[in-house]
């Protein structure tokens, strides 16, 4: 107790870890055993539960170019291709605005 | 009898007995199963919630999946403290001890070579969250009914957004990738996770690295002071530590195989359509 340590006493998970962090381990980390309770039909399950869970931001990260824990982490590939997507949005959302414009006309609200 | 046997963790024989109060899922008392020199952690859960109709049917039930979850990892984590296990997946299930017997035979030289490369090593997992990225409205529609002046000032108004987003991001990278290869120095392994969805976590600030290091028992300290030492090296970013973890990010294939890639697999390239941010 003479010297304030920084270190997190106790270590325990319950201190710092939330329910994504066990979820991502005892769902889709660990050893993976064929029970008799056939986990064939269960993989399938989690996935779902798994993809449910995470999706969101997933495609959020993915969006932002934020993709290098898939392949190399010295890459970020996706960042240049999603440039071109955000352009691409921009120029639709400006043709719709142009097309607003035009007396009678009235522009569909929702693009594909 | 309508018991079947949950199978947590499989380990080396221990000398620390079990804690007496340790249960596991459904409120069981955990026990061990000795077995041709290995340990099998196992409890008694009843067939009404385990059984295949049963047990598909909870896992949609994110409530039902977090108590298990959490009992699971509770389990797990005591036998950290004791040893080093071996966790299994969620749910992995059999009808009574003689078929886990069964599994241990038939997968014995495969735990040993597990239990070899991971003795006395933890995982510890480490979170970069963006804090400014979370704080501007992300994934907000473009206000639908706000008419800006002009299409001119719509456009000039979004494409400012744009770059200031842009710009954190590409620090929040930066910060990210620098982070990660000092960490994964002075770790005999690594494992990048996707990022976790701040609606189950809870966290604020949006995660940008969610990796985990494999590091000897021994080593754990330093590896705890490096990580508290670049919390506050970059403001605007969140540096979260959890673990010690037993190593279920290290219990596949030898070498860095892209387990890590497989849920995003399925989901095919993310079309980035209008409105998405």
């Amino acid at each position: 107790m003479t010297t304030p340590s920084r270190l997190p006493e106790p270590y325990g998970q319950a201190s710092g870890a939330n329910l994504a962090d066990i979820l991502e381990r005892v769902l889709d980390k660990g050893v993976v055993i064929a029970g008799d309770i056939r986990i064939n039909l269960l993989d399938i399950e989690l996935l779902t539960v798994k993809l449910r869970l995470i999706v969101a931001s997933v495609d959020k990260a993915k969006e932002m170019g934020i993709d290098w824990w898939e392949s190399d982490p010295a890459l970020s590939s996706r960042a240049r291709r999603d440039e071109l997507a955000r352009e691409n949005a921009e120029l639709r959302e400006r043709l719709a605005r142009l097309e607003e414009l035009e007396p009678g006309r009235r522009a569909p609200k929702e693009a594909p | 009898m309508t018991g079947l046997r949950y199978v947590y963790a499989v380990c080396r024989p221990f000398g620390t007995p079990l804690q007496a109060e340790l249960t596991g899922v459904a409120g069981a008392p955990a026990g061990l199963l000795h077995h041709h020199g290995l340990v099998a952690v196992v409890s008694t859960v009843p067939e009404a919630d385990f059984g295949e109709e049963a047990l598909k049917a909870h896992l949609e039930d994110l409530d039902w999946l977090a108590a298990t979850a959490r009992a699971h990892q509770g389990v797990v984590d005591a036998l950290t403290t004791v040893t080093t296990p071996l966790p299994l997946r969620l749910a992995t299930v059999f009808r009574d001890d003689s078929a886990v017997r069964v599994m241990i035979e038939a997968r014995e030289e495969h735990f040993r070579a597990l239990l070899d490369r991971l003795d006395g090593r933890v995982e510890w997992g480490v979170k970069v969250y963006a804090e400014e990225a979370a704080a501007e409205p992300v994934g907000a529609p473009p206000a639908a009914g706000a008419k800006p002046a002009s299409g001119r000032d719509y456009l000039r108004q979004r494409r400012a957004r744009g770059q200031a987003k842009e710009e954190t991001w590409q620090r929040a990278e930066r910060f990210a990738h620098a982070l990660h290869a000092r960490l994964s120095a002075h770790a005999e392994d690594v494992r990048l996770h996707a990022p976790q969805n701040s609606a189950l976590s809870q966290a604020s600030g949006l995660n940008v690295l969610n990796a985990a290091y494999l590091v000897p028992r021994a080593h754990s300290e330093e590896f705890v002071e490096l990580v508290d030492r670049t919390k506050d090296e970059e403001p605007g970013f969140r540096v979260e530590l959890t673990g010690p973890w037993a190593a279920y990010s290290f219990t596949g294939d030898t070498g860095g195989s892209g387990d890590t890639g497989q849920i995003q697999d399925g989901q095919g390239a993310a079309d980035v359509g209008e409105g998405v941010s």
